[in-house]
């Protein structure tokens, strides 16, 4: 490759164009021009914004420093004006100029708006980018708008429509046709997809020709060809995509609806190339995500010289619309159609066959096989039995998927990276895998399906052990015991002594609360094998900074220390205070370096809600004031939070006591969680309300406050001594067998055992917010300053932290 | 060459950062010497001094993406950081500081 590339367009045809040309050559100059503020970010995700309020930050594709390191200048807020082909030069902004040997057009798209009176008005907007997400979010979360309306249910209307509704605001979505989504389904889902939005409360109104918006000043409804009307304060038209060709036309490229390429995406024009939304290929204009890549990595390979052909894509698309299952590729109605269809549960699955070939299918509220099924679709496989094809693939477990199915969406790992993990990579057990490749290691869903894979590929699932340090095959058991043998005390002996620890560091913080435990807390710290929360006591966000939790036990406290509270927020400008779903207010978005004075001026102690510790002991208010209440939850909170205060856990322990049956504190999805009923109280553990939910199990039922706290107390220990690192309550019960649990908990002499263990640990607990006036180095909380340039003798350091809002 | 900081500033097993110029780096004092790397994790930002260092690499805190100390090849995948050498001179340290497009793959 040679010669100067210039892309125009910051979406996500640009970056991926960017990206594919990367990967062929390391050093070819490529400048891309985005006109939007932002650099290219993910737009498919738009949607998730709408609903979550979350930055639309989040959605870039590339942090700032991937255009340094790959050696690309990101221009950002700049419009190509003009382009002299012939020259080489493009004028930007109709200021600077930029030379190119090659372009490549990714102007993308712009929001169709029908030129209807009142279109112009106050409160209607495209969702086409950012601003639009935030101004019509902010507009349905006020509370002052009685009915929004969305005009056209295609997907992105609906998902526009989700976003609204899940703002708490009305909207009604109007669509010209008879059906919805019209280009992906077919009469038949279409039908069921209006009752699975409906659950969702979003209303619909099929063959509505919006005629005019109701002014007079801002929008206030819409008026029907039929002479209707709808009361909408916020409307929101989606009714398709216009490529932009502006700039192509203007340089004399041949455009149709869109720039009209080749099966190499070049355009009329030699050296100048397009892709995505703007492109026009083979009479067909894509306007979904999958098909531009194919063009990216097709129009890379032609500006490398290498010879690929882009044959055209076969559409699919996922509606991301939660509540509602929706996965179509391919055509929707076809020569020969099987269809499984039950109305009362809103399912539809559909297999469109031409020529003996699978060519389309649509999945609504069953997507079973989803994966599958669209790999045929995209290979064109032949069937011999479509309808058997759709039974064997809604029963096809995880290890019939194809290599290329997405396994974990967290970290977008495949189902072959697990095969191979465990084919080429030498791992034996789901959680090598899992630690080699990362899947199943961020929200944890899919962690079920990446067990089954792992087991058809190493021939059913071996009896090895959950080892604690997978490079050298160490279970806790055996660690733990040579640690009380041999009288270790730190990570650093361990790691000499057994070779845990040291090369993929992964284990570090397992051993670190391994030896802590095994000593009763009287080990020696090593804070290096801590991660970043526990040697600084707060919880690392995603800008790097920290969240401050103060404790308050049970959930109560008192005017004075909301005082305080509220005026260390406003001295150091904390970004964001927040009551937590444990009873708690959260300091978020402080300083690392600010950790200790915060600390010093709370003058309250660690509520630890940054380790693998108790964490909170959720409490409702109970008998003290609820006229329902039959015991002391708050009290019982208190005492379980103050005696456990401090303890570290192999994972975090959440807690909760309820006063009555009602569960307001809802205990009965913590890991340990106590119900006051008639005569006494109901002790459980192993609850979840995270990515499962799982009712706790009782442990037992006793008759006054002090036994349920003994023996949720004994049950604490028996977990904190037996489960394996990272493994949670609902996990370990699982794995050890209630039965068991209440064999050793219950037990006379076992439980007392239990208790004592816990109670020469707990003895030997502190406040690790003290570390605020003895830090265990002078630059526990601070980074390196800035040193000058220049000589050995430079002066002394001091300490000083990150630049604010700098580039971490 | 950069002087950094002093051989104290960095507890042992650690990491610490500071700006050198317009860049963050990230200084590690790992039981088999001292390594630095651009400090910004590829992936999402992370802090990489923040992380946990064992003997050839350090782990990002935030997504457990994991970095070679000595090259800064990405050992999870994804892009690798620029490394930079570091000469200790008695009680201080310094930074060789290496170009941006000195990455490994």
């Amino acid at each position: 490759m040679s010669g100067a590339i210039v892309i125009v367009g910051g979406g996500i045809a640009g970056q991926s164009v960017c990206e594919e040309i990367r990967l062929r050559d390391p050093s070819v100059p490529i400048t891309l021009v985005c006109g939007e503020a932002s650099a290219p970010y993910d737009r498919v995700r738009l949607s998730e914004i709408l609903v979550s309020g979350e930055d639309p930050q989040t959605l870039q594709l590339r942090p700032a420093e991937w255009y340094d390191d790959h050696d690309v200048t990101l221009m950002v807020g700049r419009t190509v004006t003009w382009v002299d082909a012939q020259r080489g030069v493009l004028g930007l902004d109709d200021v600077g100029e930029l030379q190119f040997d090659r372009l490549v057009l990714a102007t993308g798209s712009q929001p169709l708006m029908p030129p209807i009176p009142g279109i112009d008005l106050a409160g209607v907007h495209p969702f086409r980018g950012p601003a639009d997400c935030e101004a019509i979010r902010s507009a349905a979360a006020t509370g002052d708008i009685e009915r929004a309306a969305v005009i056209g249910g295609g997907l992105l209307g609906l998902e526009a429509a989700r976003g609204i509704a899940a703002q708490g605001c009305a909207v009604t979505v109007v669509h010209l046709l008879d059906r919805l989504m019209e280009r992906q389904l077919d009469a038949g889902a279409s039908a069921l997809l209006g009752p699975a939005l409906a659950g969702l409360d979003i209303d619909v109104e099929l063959e509505r020709n919006t005629q005019q918006i109701i002014g007079p000043e801002r929008a206030h409804g819409l008026r029907f060809t039929d002479g209707s009307e709808l009361r909408a304060d916020l409307v929101v038209v989606s009714i398709g995509i216009r490529p932009e060709t502006t700039l192509a036309r203007a340089m004399g490229v041949v455009c149709d609806r869109g720039i009209i390429v080749d099966d190499a995406m070049r355009t009329s024009i030699p050296g100048v190339l397009a892709v995505g939304e703007c492109a026009q290929h083979r009479g067909l204009v894509y306007g979904l995500v999958a098909p531009i890549h194919d063009q990216a990595r097709v129009a890379a390979a032609t500006l490398a010289s290498q010879e690929a052909i882009y044959g055209g894509s076969v559409p699919s698309a996922k509606l991301k619309v939660a509540g509602i299952d929706l996965v179509c590729a391919g055509e929707a109605v076809g020569e020969y159609e099987a269809v499984v269809t039950d109305a009362a549960t809103g399912v539809y699955r559909k297999l469109t066959v031409r020529d003996g070939r699978v060519v389309g299918t649509v999945l609504l509220g069953d997507t079973r096989g989803a994966e599958s099924l669209v790999a045929a679709v995209r290979a064109h496989d032949l069937v011999d039995n479509p309808l058997q094809a759709l039974a064997d693939a809604s029963l096809a477990g995880p290890a019939d998927l194809p290599d290329s199915a997405q396994i974990c969406d967290c970290n977008g790992v495949c189902k072959g990276q697990l095969v191979a993990a465990v084919m080429d990579g030498g791992c034996a057990t789901p959680r090598e895998v899992m630690a080699v490749t990362r899947a199943g290691t961020g929200c944890g869903s899919c962690r079920p399906a990446v067990f089954e894979i792992v087991a058809a590929a190493t021939g059913g699932l071996s009896d090895e052990p959950a080892y604690l340090c997978p490079c050298r095959k160490q279970t806790r058991e055996r660690l733990a015991a040579r640690i009380r043998d041999e009288g270790m005390q730190s990570v650093s002996e361990v790691a000499a002594a057994c070779g845990t620890g040291r090369e993929c560091g992964v284990c570090k913080p397992a051993l670190a609360y391994l030896v802590s435990e095994v000593c009763a807390n009287t080990h020696r710290e090593e804070r290096d094998a801590r991660f970043i929360n526990d040697r600084v006591h707060a919880n690392i966000q995603r800008d790097g900074t920290f969240s401050v939790v103060p404790r308050m036990y049970g959930g109560v406290t008192t005017p004075a220390e909301l005082r305080r509270i509220a005026d260390v927020a406003e001295k150091y400008e904390v970004p964001l205070v927040k009551v937590t779903g444990g009873q708690r207010l959260d300091l978020l978005g402080v300083r690392k370096q600010d950790l200790p004075d915060i600390w010093r001026e709370l003058d309250m102690p660690s509520g630890h809600a940054y380790a693998k510790a108790v964490r909170t002991v959720k409490t409702c208010v109970g008998t003290e004031f609820c006229r329902f209440g039959l015991g002391d939850a708050i009290g019982l909170g208190i005492e379980m939070e103050k005696l456990w205060e401090g303890l570290h856990t192999p994972h975090k322990v959440k807690s909760g006591v309820s006063g009555c049956p009602r569960n307001c504190a809802e205990a009965t999805v913590k890991d340990i969680g106590c119900v006051a009923v008639e005569g006494g109280w109901q002790v459980r553990a192993g609850g979840a309300a995270g990515g499962n939910v799982r009712e706790a199990d009782i442990l037992a039922t006793v008759e006054t406050r002090g036994e349920a706290l003994r023996v949720a107390t004994t049950f604490l220990q028996y977990y904190r001594e037996n489960a394996d690192y990272k493994e949670r309550t609902y996990d370990f019960i699982p794995r050890i067998g209630l039965e068991k649990v209440r064999e050793i908990v219950l037990g006379e002499q076992t439980g007392a055992a239990l208790r004592e263990r816990l109670r020469i640990a707990k003895a030997a607990v502190k406040d690790p917010w003290l570390e605020r006036d003895d830090p265990y180095h002078p630059r526990q909380f601070g980074d390196l300053d800035t040193p000058p340039d220049g000589p050995a003798d430079a002066g002394e350091p001091t300490l000083v932290g990150p630049p604010a809002g700098g580039a971490r | 060459v950069t002087y950094a900081c002093r051989v104290d500033d960095v507890p042992l097993g650690e990491g610490r950062a500071l700006m050198l110029g317009d860049r963050r780096i990230a200084i590690f004092r790992s039981a088999g010497g001292w390594y630095a790397l651009d400090a910004v994790c590829p992936h999402r930002g992370g802090p990489l001094e923040d992380g946990i260092v064992c003997d050839r690499a350090v782990i990002c805190p935030l997504h457990e993406r994991r970095f070679d100390l000595a090259s800064g090849a990405a050992l999870s995948g994804g892009d690798g950081v620029v490394a930079h050498a570091v000469e200790v001179r008695g009680e201080r340290v310094f930074v060789v500081l290496a170009g941006h497009q000195q990455r490994a793959a």
